[in-house]
């Protein structure tokens, strides 16, 4: 655990027309450490996720990322900068094999005068492709199927691993798991570790507490568009939790 | 933890590639590829002094270049889960426009003598007249948002109508003799009509294009889920407008190859040419549901309708039974589609 802040959200506000859904969040997520943002529903998890990831654009507020502010028009912005977003529902094409999947919207062109008319290097796609899924632990029976053909946690594990792999300095994961089975879910949480352990801040949206509690290293607390807590998940309890997304108990410090 | 490193302990097995033979059974391609053989080796049986000829192969393949032209463009929309049931009311008013554009040129408003340059000017105009009716429709399809289904069938009709318009109805037939004599009937190579000859590099470029390039990639992205290859930046608005563009592109070289077989601009003749494209597009495997499709099974899907016909009436069946039997052979195959789509989803 390092003390160093890589991303930082300072007072976001975003309006939608007249609705208010975020109202000066703060939020902040540190290199090596899985940071849990937790909060009922409405309490502006996604909204705040849309705007640190370029899918929204926060009506005011500040974005520091390694101390230095930056503004994300796009999620092509954000991606360059190294940040990169599971979504919720399963973002692969379902007829490509895992390896096109991988490598989509990034793939690698061949040497020479074909690779400049657009031919691809399949083989080394699938070479990559299959060395990075070693090495998030995501297993596939074969590379050459398409990913419609696999089980519900394999989708879901290339769509992380598709993340994580051009992902150098935060991910954000929408309640990645919310559509899993318990050994699916457990392989994927495996995955958010072995990338918190690559030295990558992870950010993790979930509404199951004792996931949250098991994989995070920090949990924030939003409630009603603001932040209301923080803790270190090793010396929270669920209660605690609850009490906080429920509005039971404030810290007025984490504001 | 120790769940944790039991799932991981399983790392190392897999990722293989299945076998050629296991591949081959998987795909669609290969079972419609054996239905195509099986019709072959029916009727060569059955009239051997017929139909395994050179002369009926040449026919075939003649009669098949300019559906295959349109079959290869309809492929790659299919594949974005679109349709275009506009291509033949384009190639009709590509060659309308080819025809006219060559009457303009020449002396007395008559093209029968026109040289390989008027030639050359009236290629151009049939191909921008094709590739501007897939711009517009990859406009409204793509930009504005309307399903391509009402912006095709839209299309369809305003092309026809303008073609119509151009000659007031009736068909252009000074089309010059050189162009029906060599791309209309010449061969090549000891006998390979000249037609088909062009049929086969455009459905070869059409292949790279599908199945080696980023474009390609794309395009089965984009038909798979839009959403996704949104999501991985890939700009889904702009690749759409190229396939229909691509599409129009084709539908007007075609428009240039019928005018050059039949000597006229056929303005009666093509009106079903959407659906048999659509129909050989669909029989060779490629989903309506988008992300799915190859032009190797949309080569064999072209030539299946094809085969029936001509075996049909050599062997003296009536050949209204060819559309019954076309009918029931794509209702089977999107039928098979449907199904391994469902037993997916389930798992």
């Amino acid at each position: 655990m390092t003390d160093a802040v890589l991303l930082d959200a300072q007072n976001i506000v975003k309006h939608y027309g007249s609705v208010e859904a975020l109202r000066g969040a703060s939020f902040q997520a540190r290199a090596g450490e899985v940071t849990a943002l937790i909060g009922d529903n409405g309490a502006g998890k996604s909204t705040l996720i849309k705007c640190l990831s370029g899918a929204e654009q926060p009506t005011s507020g500040r974005i520091l990322l390694d101390g230095k502010e930056v503004h994300f028009d796009s999620p092509t912005t954000a991606r360059r900068l190294g940040i990169e977003t599971v979504y919720q529902d399963l973002a692969v094409a379902p007829d490509l094999d895992p390896a096109a999947n991988l490598f989509l919207g990034r793939e690698i062109h061949r040497r020479g005068i074909l690779g400049k008319l657009g031919m691809l290097d399949n083989g080394a796609m699938r070479r990559q492709a299959v060395e990075e899924f070693k090495r998030l632990g995501v297993t596939l029976q074969s590379t050459d199927v398409s990913i419609g053909s696999l089980s519900g946690g394999q989708r879901q594990s290339v769509a992380v691993a598709r993340s994580v792999v051009w992902a150098s300095k935060v991910v954000f994961m929408d309640e990645p798991t919310a559509a899993l089975g318990v050994v699916q879910r457990e392989r994927v949480l495996d995955v958010i570790r072995r990338v918190r352990d690559e030295g990558i801040a992870v950010v993790l949206i979930s509404h199951n507490m004792p996931e949250v509690l098991s994989v995070s290293d920090r949990i924030e607390v939003l409630r009603l568009g603001a932040r209301v807590a923080r803790f270190h998940a090793a010396d929270t309890s669920l209660e605690d939790l609850v009490a906080a997304m429920t509005g039971a108990l404030t810290q007025e410090e984490a504001a | 933890m120790t769940a944790t490193r039991e799932i991981q302990s399983t790392v190392d097995g897999g990722f293989g590639k299945r076998s050629l033979g296991q591949r081959l059974i998987g795909a669609n391609t290969f079972w419609i590829a054996l239905v195509l053989i099986a019709l072959i080796v029916v009727f060569t049986v059955l009239k051997p002094g017929q139909f395994a000829t050179l002369f009926t192969f040449q026919t075939l393949l003649i009669e098949t270049s300019v559906l295959l032209v349109l079959s290869v463009g309809m492929t790659f929309v299919i594949i974005t889960s679109g349709i275009d049931l506009s291509v033949g009311s384009v190639l009709i008013f590509a060659g309308m426009v080819c025809g006219k554009t060559m009457e303009a040129l020449s002396p007395g408003g008559n093209a029968s003598t026109a040289g390989w340059g008027v030639i050359g000017i009236g290629l151009v105009a049939a191909i921008l007249s094709g590739t501007i009716w897939g711009l517009i429709n990859g406009f409204l399809i793509a930009i504005a948002k309307i399903p391509p289904l009402i912006v095709t069938l839209g299309t369809m009709g305003a092309a026809l109508g303008a073609a119509y318009l151009l000659n007031n109805g009736s068909d252009v037939r000074s089309v010059p003799t050189v162009l029906n004599r060599t791309l209309g009937y010449g061969t090549s190579f000891g006998g390979v009509p000249n037609l088909v000859l062009v049929a086969v590099v455009i459905t070869l470029i059409g292949a790279w294009l599908l199945h080696t390039t980023k474009f390609g990639r794309y395009t089965y992205a984009v038909g798979s889920s839009a959403e996704a290859a949104r999501r991985a930046g890939i700009g889904v608005t702009a690749h759409l407008l190229k396939v229909y563009l691509l599409t129009g592109f084709l539908a007007g070289i075609a428009g240039f190859m019928s005018l050059a077989y039949y000597a006229s601009t056929t303005i009666t003749a093509h009106t079903t040419d959407n659906l048999n494209a659509i129909a050989a597009t669909v029989m060779g495997g490629t989903s309506l549901f988008g992300g799915v499709g190859s032009v190797l099974g949309t080569v064999i899907g072209v030539f299946i309708p094809a085969v029936l016909k001509k075996g049909f009436n050599i062997t003296q069946v009536p050949d209204f039974w060819q559309m019954i039997a076309v009918g029931a052979v794509l209702i089977a195959a999107v039928w098979f589609d449907q199904r391994r789509r469902r037993q997916r989803n389930s798992r």
